[in-house]
């Protein structure tokens, strides 16, 4: 054993290789953290410009741009893209920046599945893009791919669909264990649980979900192989099956995915509203309850998707109990955030604008979302625009700008150069307007009526869409002023300190701007 | 290969263009905002829901924005240099717990109220099982006897942007829904292919159609009237151009209705036994085609490649008799195309032959008509 560890120690003083097999064949927390996040920035470019056709489509009403077909494989890829490669791949990428960082660990605890869970990554999205080439077109048939439209009337690339959910899935459980083993076991010593930095302990706990949901979700896509290639009857009533079932098991994983995808986010807003307000988190422990009392409850709540197929009434009133009691330790976060805040010395620099929009926005999505917990009143707004809105508002402004702010904020960290202040402003601002352009009429669209995944609409909504679509204009392209802006930062710009922000705390700002290829060789000291 | 403009050559470019531009003008309605009442007792209840929690959502975001502006205003760096060093106490995060534990109390007894009520499944006078196909909706009103189907009827050009489009556009069906005013009406909705879901908002009704599964819905009405409403689940290509269209009458003009429909029904009975020539099948036939197939097999049978078969110049409607009237009659198995058996035998006689006779497939073929005592044969019973 102590043969290995010497073997090891010999390594530690080389820097990274040289060349494309620096990046292909890397272990280090830090390369692997990059490759994650240009991944999963390439991913939300080609995601937004499905969404840029499907604004473009329903500017005005008629079909003017692509065919309902086709539509319907822009809704479901745009989806597919930007939670699997966007969303999820951004947060492990911060993950693999931070964590090691902020326990004092050295690197991930297994570095070189790390690099698998990585590079199958790449895979799997080649898999699901070139469908769209494929005889008979991409999937069609919504994220939510619900049976038996995504069986028995799938186009053939579904099979293509199916392994690549795999291999994404595969990916997740991977870099998951590895958050947890590195998490429980690398933390230096003085870093308890309860004195973990929130980010850390918002994914300790993201990834006991992904652990527990990924493989249901694989077990969902595996059944419907089975139905469309080895004649079972899972999801197809003819045969006996069931397609309700098909949706029970989606969102059994689909609700706590949905938590997967917000609480690094309250992680990294947390550390962002602390830094920039000056002034201690004003709830640390019941910050963390609240997380894992929203993420045990994120298990009981999944037919709130479900409220029109027909449940009894008993499950219809539980479901609606169950989603209205998350409002509870969500609120607790809302309130710590604005408490912290409260009597603080702020200053609005990038990081601190996106946290604070995120905040009032995120909270917008969660109002709308307990309206849509009210069974009766879902039945009206269900599938229609206004649950579009409601999800894009936890989402973009929700997870997507908790991800702007951590890049904002970690960048000068991560590469030593500070990021030019005027153009971060200015990239916030127009993200903002677009975010709220796009999606707050759309609030409006759904309660007059339209329904998701249209690609034609009656006149009645023809006004306030042609609104949401300059909005997406606006936001998508001001997307690549943010490219540009990481760009530019990344290739120089005023030299960071190690500190970098004044009132940041934790250990990752005691290392030197730039971080050092390895970090925390020995443990630090705590105090 | 997916983008109109480039691909279509037939069509004019510019028309579309114009009317692309001229749009706006014909609609101008930036006061739809919010959900409409409704007009039943159970839909004024759920605006009412609505409008209760609407109203309790605005109210905690003022509170908690305005302390947040408040702070951002007021602590700033500038205005106050030295941040003060509370944090954890336990009273205002016992009370921010507590409260709005009570709020959500508040709110869910009365929707749990209306639940019940929705949840009411007492037959009703009028029993309708409403079917969901892709992209149609089937009625049969089980007590009259009756039984039809609703397709959009927005004229393509019109979704195409050729010609301007109506008042009612993607809004308006061939035939509605026809339900007496005062009675309780129960559908009992179900699927055909894939779930659709139907939803009524003046009734505040929207139930999943599920293949293998009857979910039913009531209503009570007493205001006659036109009532629109859409297909909410995803289905497939058209899932946008299947709405819903009910009309309210008074009791004596249903029961008309009700005549008027079982008189169709024995005329199109008596056709079968006609004797029928090619162009006569034909000209039926095309009307057919437009309604039931040319969503998948397209106006000139060429099929959408990978999806969906071409007609013209395939081998069953050219040379295929048998097999061509088995598929029309059972589906095929594991695959878009389901049983349209549900179709008269005249109907299916007229579609069948004109798909072997368009689009040069008469010639092309053996060039054999389809009568519809072959489709009476077909269902006698093979021994």
């Amino acid at each position: 054993m102590s043969a290995v560890i010497e073997n090891h120690h010999d390594d530690h003083h080389h820097g990274p290789a040289k060349g494309i097999t620096r990046w292909l064949y890397t272990t280090n927390h830090k390369d692997i953290g990059t490759l994650y996040l240009w991944f999963s920035f390439a991913m939300f470019l080609i995601g937004g410009a499905m969404a840029m056709v499907i604004r473009a489509e329903l500017f005005q009403p008629g079909m003017q741009i692509v065919e309902p077909e086709f539509y319907n494989q822009m809704i479901t890829l745009h989806g597919l893209i930007m939670i699997f490669g966007g969303v999820m791949p951004a947060f492990v990428g911060l993950a693999n920046w931070l964590v090691p960082m902020m326990i004092g660990a050295p690197d991930m605890a297994l570095p070189r599945m790390n690099n698998l869970s990585f590079w199958i990554l790449p895979f799997a999205f080649f898999i699901l893009l070139s469908s769209l080439f494929m005889e008979g077109g991409a999937p069609n048939f919504g994220w939510t791919f619900y049976a038996p439209l995504s069986t028995t009337y799938a186009p053939p690339s579904v099979t293509f669909f199916i392994f690549s959910v795999h291999i994404m899935g595969a990916s997740s459980i991977m870099g998951a264990i590895n958050v947890v083993v590195t998490i429980m076991n690398m933390r230096a010593p003085g870093v308890d649980l309860m004195k973990m930095p929130l980010f850390v302990w918002s994914w300790l706990i993201t990834a006991y979900l992904l652990i527990a949901v990924m493989p249901v979700l694989a077990g969902a896509v595996t059944m419907m192989l089975m139905d469309i290639h080895f004649g079972t009857s899972f999801f197809n009533a003819a045969g006996g099956g069931d397609p309700v079932l098909f949706q029970h098991i989606f969102w059994f994983f689909g609700h706590p995915e949905v938590y997967i995808m917000i609480l690094p986010a309250f992680g990294i807003v947390s550390h962002i509203i602390e830094t920039f307000s000056r002034k201690q988190l004003f709830g640390y422990s019941s910050m963390v309850w609240a997380m894992l009392s929203i993420a045990i409850l994120s298990f009981v709540v999944w037919a709130h998707h479900m409220f029109t197929v027909g449940l009894p009434l008993a499950a219809e009133i539980f479901f609606m109990w169950a989603t209205m009691l998350i409002a509870v330790p969500t609120g607790v976060k809302v309130f710590n955030w604005v408490a912290t805040m409260f009597r603080g010395s702020i200053t609005f620099e990038t990081p601190m604008l996106f946290a604070v929009a995120f905040v009032v926005l995120f909270t917008i999505g969660g109002l709308s979302g307990l309206m849509l917990a009210i069974v009766p009143a879902d039945f009206q707004y269900h599938d229609t625009y206004f649950v579009v809105a409601h999800f894009h508002y936890v989402l973009v402004p929700g997870a997507i700008f908790s991800i702007m702010a951590a890049v904002y904020y970690w960048i000068p960290k991560w590469c030593g150069n500070m990021y030019d202040e005027r153009l971060g402003k200015l990239h916030f601002w127009l993200s903002f307007v677009g975010v709220n352009v796009t999606f707050f009429p759309q609030h409006f669209i759904g309660l007059a009526g339209m329904p998701r995944r249209y690609p034609d609409y009656a006149l009645q909504f023809a006004d306030w869409n042609m609104v949401s679509s300059v909005g997406a204009f606006l936001f998508g392209f001001s997307q690549i002023l943010f490219l540009f802006i990481v760009l530019k930062t990344v290739m120089g710009g005023k030299k960071a300190t190690g500190q970098v922000w004044e009132g940041a705390k934790g250990l990752e700002w005691t290392v030197a701007s730039p971080a050092p290829y390895h970090t925390f060789s020995t443990p630090p000291k705590i105090d | 290969m997916f983008f109109r403009l480039l691909k279509n050559s037939k069509r004019n470019v510019l028309l579309p263009l114009i009317f692309l531009c001229a749009s706006p003008m014909i609609s101008a309605d930036w006061f739809a905002l919010n959900m409409t009442r409704g007009i039943t007792d159970i839909s004024n209840e759920v605006f009412e829901l609505h409008m209760l929690i609407f109203w309790i959502c605005v109210a905690i975001g003022a509170v908690v924005f305005s302390v947040m502006f408040y702070s951002m205003w007021a602590h700033t760096k500038e205005k106050n240099p030295v941040p003060a060093t509370f944090h954890e106490n336990h009273k205002l995060e016992i009370a921010w717990t507590i409260i709005p534990f009570l709020i959500l109390i508040a709110m869910a007894v009365p929707a749990s109220k209306t639940l019940v009520k929705i949840y009411d499944d007492e037959a009703g006078d009028i029993n309708i099982q409403v079917t969901g196909y892709q992209w149609k909706w089937q009625y049969r009103y089980l007590e009259d006897e009756v039984s039809f189907f609703s397709n959009l009827s927005t004229d393509l050009d019109e979704i195409y942007n050729l010609v301007p489009k109506g008042e009612n556009y993607l809004q308006e069906v061939d035939e509605m829904v026809v339900i007496p005013a005062g009675k309780k009406v129960r559908f009992l909705i179900t699927a055909n292919d894939v779930i659709h879901s139907w939803w009524m908002p003046a009734f505040a009704i929207k139930q999943d159609a599920i293949p293998g599964f009857v979910n039913t819905a009531w209503t009570v009405v007493d205001e006659p009237g036109i009532y629109r409403g859409k297909c909410t689940e995803l289905c497939g290509k058209n899932h946008g151009f299947m709405p819903i269209v009910v009309k309210v009458v008074e009791q004596d003009e249903y029961d008309d209705w009700v005549y008027g429909k079982r008189q169709e029904a024995i005329k199109l009975a008596e056709l079968t036994t006609k004797e029928w020539t090619t162009a006569e099948l034909m000209e039926r036939g095309e009307g057919i085609y437009e309604v039931n197939c040319v969503a998948c097999h397209q106006t000139a049978g060429q099929g959408i490649a990978g999806i969906f078969p071409a007609l013209a110049g395939s081998d069953i409607a050219l040379n295929n008799k048998d097999r061509h009237i088995e598929i029309l009659m059972e589906g095929v198995q594991g695959a878009a195309m389901n049983s349209f058996d549900y179709l008269s035998e005249v109907e299916l006689a007229a579609v069948i032959t004109y798909t072997r006779q368009a689009w040069g497939n008469a010639e092309n073929g053996d060039g054999e008509i389809v009568v519809p005592k072959d489709i009476v044969d077909y269902k006698e019973p093979k021994i």
